[in-house]
């Protein structure tokens, strides 16, 4: 068996947080114990309410952070082992926020070609031209190249980062949040022009996201973290037709889709806030769960095979 | 049903760019009315009108704009401050910018209360604490004397609700109140929400960008683009007959759970809002309309179907 393109050996992140000026520094635990297999061509989906950890998992696989333990392996060759310009040809980010996320004093031009020139050794004629190809491709004009980012709409500046992303030939992106600061018509070219991109390119896509509607569109496995752990993972279809997992039950219910007559679902789900500096004992989600039992708060629930996937529940139907 | 908020041709404008273009729209005692509409189409700007709290720079005209009859659009801001937070409140996006991050819970709740309705301190702490828990806060006693960072994001809505409904208003207008919010806690404050309708028969003016919040609380809806409301009509007809190209194109946007497979293109809508200058004539839409014909750029009438339900194009069936 090959090696899978992405896969993430049991990576945990704990920060030190200081609690305030007399307060003790507390450990915060953003990611914890997490396995992730990604084969060439998939679209992994991260599903997780803010502070699951989903953003720093985001971080771990770019390299941007070293994990506290595990580790990820790109073909099979541990991130570690790679210096970061073959890194950048492999992995690219695009990230939720196309104001914050460019360098506004820069040109488009120069901004989609930082990644060609970071490489080094690529001529100048060589570099403008795949820039240029690469504007055309994501549907900007190449003359826009000339303008800086805040003269751009917020839709042609996430085309902008992932031309950026993409003008390597990297094997994946991670996309973060990539439609969240969208308008929902510009939410829908994004992801149309992902989708495209992601064929014509032969791209692996890690696509973390908080709206679950999204995500079941372009999503082949999905994983949903809570507090720092995959408390489910499984293929989309799977995941979205017969979820195991109680918080997956309440996230799903909370999809508003645009059906009137439905009206407000009831979640179920306690008001008890999830904390990362505070992780509840036993089960995590058990504060928050509705059919959590007395066993819950005790023991910690072991990762059990389910179907295709994994559940981490000692209530969720297994095998 | 009987109207508490009339806004007849609504204007706004600041320095020659058009902000709000001839918005009328009516919200009925104990309905949800939701304008609904992209970034920059004018929702939240028609909002604060309703309010009084348009910035200096904003030039406003209106034919007419009633509350519960009475003519609101001459108050002055002396008579207007009287209405506010009594009979009309609101409630915003961002709690945490709204909420003020030196008093406590109990000081800021109590401060509304007692400016409307005079009385004791302790009055108010009484009145704060009741409506705590009307929003399903547990343990309000210890709330009350907590600031506004140490609540979660989803508590301080509920503390926004709570605070807005002191006086016992009869128009809430939510200038969108879940957006900052995770799903489950919108979930939950959305359900809040229509309990509160229901239990004290609240009108609510709800200003959104999500088409699925739209479905789940509307009784009646109002798509804004480019400072008009293009189409008005109940929600059911709205959801299932859209008849603007706009309010169509907008609804093919929304991925939607099993209705478009994986790798299949969303519907989407080209192009970009344009900017209305003092000049502007015609479809604001047609740039980005694939019905468009020449004569949009000529002003476009209404046309009003049965069921209270209303387009502005010359094109659509």
């Amino acid at each position: 068996m090959t090696a899978p393109l992405l896969e993430v050996r049991d990576v945990g992140q704990r920060f030190r947080a200081s609690g305030g000026m007399f307060a003790k520094t507390r450990q915060v635990v953003a990611v914890d114990g997490v396995s992730l297999r990604l084969e060439t061509g998939g679209v992994l989906g991260v599903v997780g309410e803010s502070g699951c950890g989903k953003s720093t998992l985001a971080k771990i696989i770019l390299g941007l952070i070293k994990p506290t333990s595990g580790d990820v392996l790109i073909d099979g060759r541990s991130l570690t082992t790679m210096d970061r310009r073959e890194r950048a040809r492999l992995i690219q980010p695009v990230f939720q926020d196309p104001f914050s996320s460019l360098n506004p004093r820069q040109r488009i031009r120069d901004i989609v070609a930082l990644p060609l020139t970071a490489q080094g050794g690529i001529p100048a004629g060589e570099i403008r031209k795949r820039v240029d190809a690469m504007l055309s491709r994501v549907g900007l004009d190449p003359a826009m190249g000339e303008r800086l980012p805040a003269q751009l709409s917020g839709g042609q500046r996430q085309r902008v980062a992932i031309a950026r992303a993409l003008v390597l030939h990297p094997r994946l992106v991670v996309c973060d949040e990539p439609t969240s600061a969208l308008d929902v018509s510009v939410q829908a070219q994004i992801l149309n022009l992902l989708a495209e991109l992601r064929l014509e390119f032969g791209l692996s896509y890690l696509f973390i996201s908080h709206n679950l509607a999204v995500v079941e569109h372009v999503a082949s496995e999905v994983a949903v973290m809570y507090l720092g752990r995959i408390v489910e993972r499984n293929e989309a279809s799977a995941l979205f037709h017969a979820p195991r997992h109680p918080y997956t039950k309440a996230l799903l219910a909370s999809v508003l889709t645009p059906e009137p007559g439905l009206g407000i679902p009831e979640t179920g789900l306690g008001d008890a806030m999830p904390d990362p500096a505070n992780v509840p004992s036993g089960c995590r989600f058990h504060p928050r769960c509705p059919v959590a039992v007395e066993r819950c708060s005790r023991d910690s629930p072991t990762t059990e095979r389910a179907g295709a996937g994994i559940v981490e529940c000692h209530l969720a139907p297994v095998g | 049903m009987t109207a508490l908020l009339e806004v007849a041709d609504l204007h706004i404008g600041f320095g020659g760019l058009a902000a709000v273009r001839g918005a009328s729209f009516t919200v009925n005692k104990g309905e949800t009315h939701c304008l609904v509409g992209e970034s920059g189409c004018g929702k939240s700007v028609t909002a604060l009108a309703m309010m009084g709290l348009l910035p200096a720079n904003a030039e406003r005209r209106t034919a007419a704009l009633r509350f519960d009859g009475q003519d609101i659009a001459g108050l002055s801001e002396r008579e207007m401050s009287r209405l506010r937070g009594d009979r009309i409140a609101m409630i915003f996006q961002e709690p945490m910018t709204s909420l003020n991050p030196a008093y406590t819970v109990g000081s800021q709740m109590g401060e509304v209360y007692r400016r409307h309705r005079g009385g004791t301190r302790q009055a108010a702490l009484d009145r704060a604490a009741e409506l705590l828990e009307r929003v399903r806060i547990t343990s309000p006693g210890m709330r009350l004397g907590q600031f506004p960072h140490q609540l979660s994001g989803g508590l301080r809505q509920r503390v926004m609700i709570a605070m807005a409904l002191m006086c016992e208003p009869e128009l809430l207008i939510a200038d969108e109140p879940t957006t900052a919010l995770d799903v489950t806690v919108q979930a939950q404050i959305l359900r809040l929400l229509a309990d509160l309708q229901t239990e004290l028969g609240l009108a609510i003016l709800m200003i959104t960008h999500d088409l699925g919040i739209v479905a789940r609380t509307a009784h009646r809806v109002s798509v804004m683009y480019a400072g008009e409301i293009v189409e008005t009509a109940p929600v059911f007809p709205l959801f299932a007959e859209p008849r603007h190209p706009y309010t169509r194109g907008l609804l093919s946007c929304v991925p939607v759970p099993g209705k478009v497979g994986r790798d299949e293109p969303l519907g989407s809508i080209r192009g970009t809002v344009p900017r209305i200058g003092p000049n502007f004539a015609g479809c604001a839409f047609r740039d980005r309309c694939d019905l468009a014909r020449p004569d949009c750029s000529s002003p476009v009438v209404r046309h009003t179907l049965a069921s209270e339900h209303s387009y502005l194009c010359q094109i659509a069936p």
